[in-house]
């Protein structure tokens, strides 16, 4: 069943002369785990805006064409109704933080829909334990570093148990072993959950892993949409700038110069298996 | 390759934030004139901190930083700047003018260049940075990896002779990233000092710069990219991970493949010169 169904969908921001994206026809099946990419001002976060009616709620402008997101109609309910079933974290956690502790901030969202203390507590408790801020919960997020906020909006997110997540770019400020973690926890969040993910990234290297399916967007329109191998493999993806992770260059530079890895790989342990495939056939 | 003069000498430095959290406990080191640095380790390890007292925002709790031979308690931050710019990692916290023109030109303004002046090297930054097509809008209409490339313009705008990003590849897409290593390259070769912060580990793997991890407000390694990168205890220690090349040639060892590739060029070098080898 499709938990987010868009035909046509335009919108142009106010005052805006080109629209941000237009015609976009897309289908998103609950369960699935989306990578949406391509260059910046493609409008991949202006389409993530409307998921939970961020556009046209707040944003205004004009949106046009039809956009269904678990089951409403994000155009006639408010923000804080898709909010329940629509979680978004943002690219810059400061824009989503602002209560004095850690803990208020991720209790925010669940106090405001009236759940009970002790289910609050709960939740709050278990977001700060998967996303490792737990120590920090008396913490001011204004006071801690980039990568830490991060892990606040997302674990503020979380604490909601939307059906859908939507990430914007979530690991931009985090050291490459706390986004892999971050990752992780999205991927398990998907898999055991059967939450919705919509991860929208560029570093593809330690994201493309997770996908089942990658839909790489250019100047407001919908590119690419498929398998991550099958997506990878297309010139065009190249051709737009998506950042192709370095595994699937090495296994293109080899297949240019004869040596046929086989599958496409999605990771360094893929690619080294393949490799020690073809050098031991070849000893034999 | 060694240049003589200490363009940034940083002795025992020690920084402590007003709410009593220690973010520098000792860090000594000196980057000469011309060399292209990257500073890299975890959330938290003190590596903003630590640029930020290269141009006086933050003075030493205990310590010294000197800058072309000049104490930073003993100068002002409108006069360290001039020679040391700084582009923050939060282009937010930079931006403030109604239009990227006004943005960029504001600080030429303040440093008394004259219009025609100013002109000029608006123009010229705007098209390096391919803002050009913005020059009348509102920095808050672009996109996050838009205004990062903003703010970078406002700084490299007054031409300082010490150039330091902060995460500099946030949001930016690969194409924009390909760009700015080209850029940060060619700015380097031309005698610029570049000092980069960042956790983007395949970006620097592709400029090879001297990298100086830290972790806990201490410096844990200083060396070649090569060296430090691929020494999985270091890199752990840091919160990085080995770069994606290394991965496969680490996992490559048992097959007589040295471990300490970082170049994906390097890494097909050496599969095929195994295959026509073996055949």
């Amino acid at each position: 069943m499709a938990v987010i169904e868009t035909s046509n969908l335009t919108y142009t921001y106010p005052f805006a002369e080109k629209p941000a994206f237009k015609d976009v026809n897309l289908k998103i099946e609950r369960g699935e785990f989306v990578l949406l990419t391509g260059p910046s001002g493609c409008g991949k976060t202006t389409l993530c805006r409307c998921f939970n009616g961020l556009i046209p709620h707040f944003y205004g402008g004009n949106l046009e064409g039809e956009i269904v997101v678990a089951g409403l109609k994000p155009t006639e309910h408010p923000i804080y109704e898709m909010a329940r079933h629509v979680g978004l974290v943002f690219q810059n956690p400061e824009n989503q933080l602002f209560a004095l502790t850690v803990e208020k901030d991720v209790a925010f969202g669940l106090e405001n829909i009236g759940l009970p203390r002790d289910e609050i507590r709960r939740r709050v408790d278990w977001a700060l334990k998967v996303t490792g801020i737990y120590d920090l919960k008396d913490r001011a997020p204004f006071e801690l570093s980039g990568g830490q906020q991060q892990r606040v909006a997302i674990a503020s997110v979380l604490a909601m148990q939307p059906e859908i997540i939507v990430l914007d770019e979530p690991t931009s400020f985090l050291d490459p072993l706390s986004a892999k973690s971050i990752l992780e926890i999205i991927h398990r969040l998907n898999r055991d959950l059967e939450i919705t993910v919509i991860l929208v990234e560029h570093r593809l290297d330690l994201a493309a892993r997770y996908a089942d399916r990658v839909i790489i967007m250019d100047r407001g329109q919908i590119i690419l949409d498929g398998e991550p191998r099958r997506v990878f493999l297309d010139e065009r993806a190249r051709l737009i700038g998506v950042g192709i992770p370095k595994v699937v260059r090495l296994y293109l530079m080899l297949m240019g110069d004869g040596i046929d890895l086989g599958r496409v790989p999605l990771s360094p342990e893929e690619i080294s298996e393949s490799i020690v495939e073809v050098l031991t056939s070849d000893r034999s | 390759m060694w240049r003589c003069s200490r363009l940034i000498e940083v002795e025992d430095l020690h920084f402590t934030y007003p709410n009593g959290v220690e973010a520098l406990k000792g860090i000594s080191l000196s980057i000469s004139d011309g060399e292209f640095v990257a500073i890299m380790g975890q959330n938290g390890a003190g590596k903003t901190t630590l640029v930020k007292h290269f141009n006086g925002l933050l003075k030493p709790t205990k310590g010294r930083v000197l800058i072309d031979g000049v104490d930073t308690r003993h100068v002002s931050v409108a006069t360290l700047s001039r020679k040391v710019g700084l582009v923050f990692q939060n282009p937010d916290h930079q931006l403030f003018s109604e239009t990227v023109e006004d943005e960029v030109s504001f600080a030429l303004k303040n440093f008394g260049f004259d219009e025609g002046a100013i002109n000029e090297r608006v123009e010229k930054v705007l098209n390096l940075l391919d803002l050009i097509q913005y020059r009348k809008v509102s920095p808050f209409m672009l996109s996050g990896g838009e205004r990062k490339r903003v703010a970078l313009a406002s700084v490299l705008a007054w031409d300082p002779k010490i150039l330091i990003l902060d995460e500099p590849t946030i949001g930016q897409d690969s194409y924009q990233k390909e760009r700015l290593r080209q850029f940060i390259v060619q700015l380097n070769q031309q005698g610029k000092t570049v000092i980069i912060v960042t956790h983007d580990i395949e970006f620097v793997v592709e400029c090879e710069p001297r990298i100086i991890l830290m972790k806990d407000g201490k410096v844990i390694a200083d060396g070649d990219a090569r060296e430090v990168l691929t020494d999985l205890k270091l890199v752990s220690e840091a919160s990085l991970i080995l770069p994606e090349i290394t991965q496969i040639f680490v996992r490559l060892n048992d097959f007589g493949f040295p471990r300490n590739v970082i170049s994906v060029y390097e890494a097909k070098q050496l599969i095929l010169e195994r295959l026509f080898w073996r055949r």
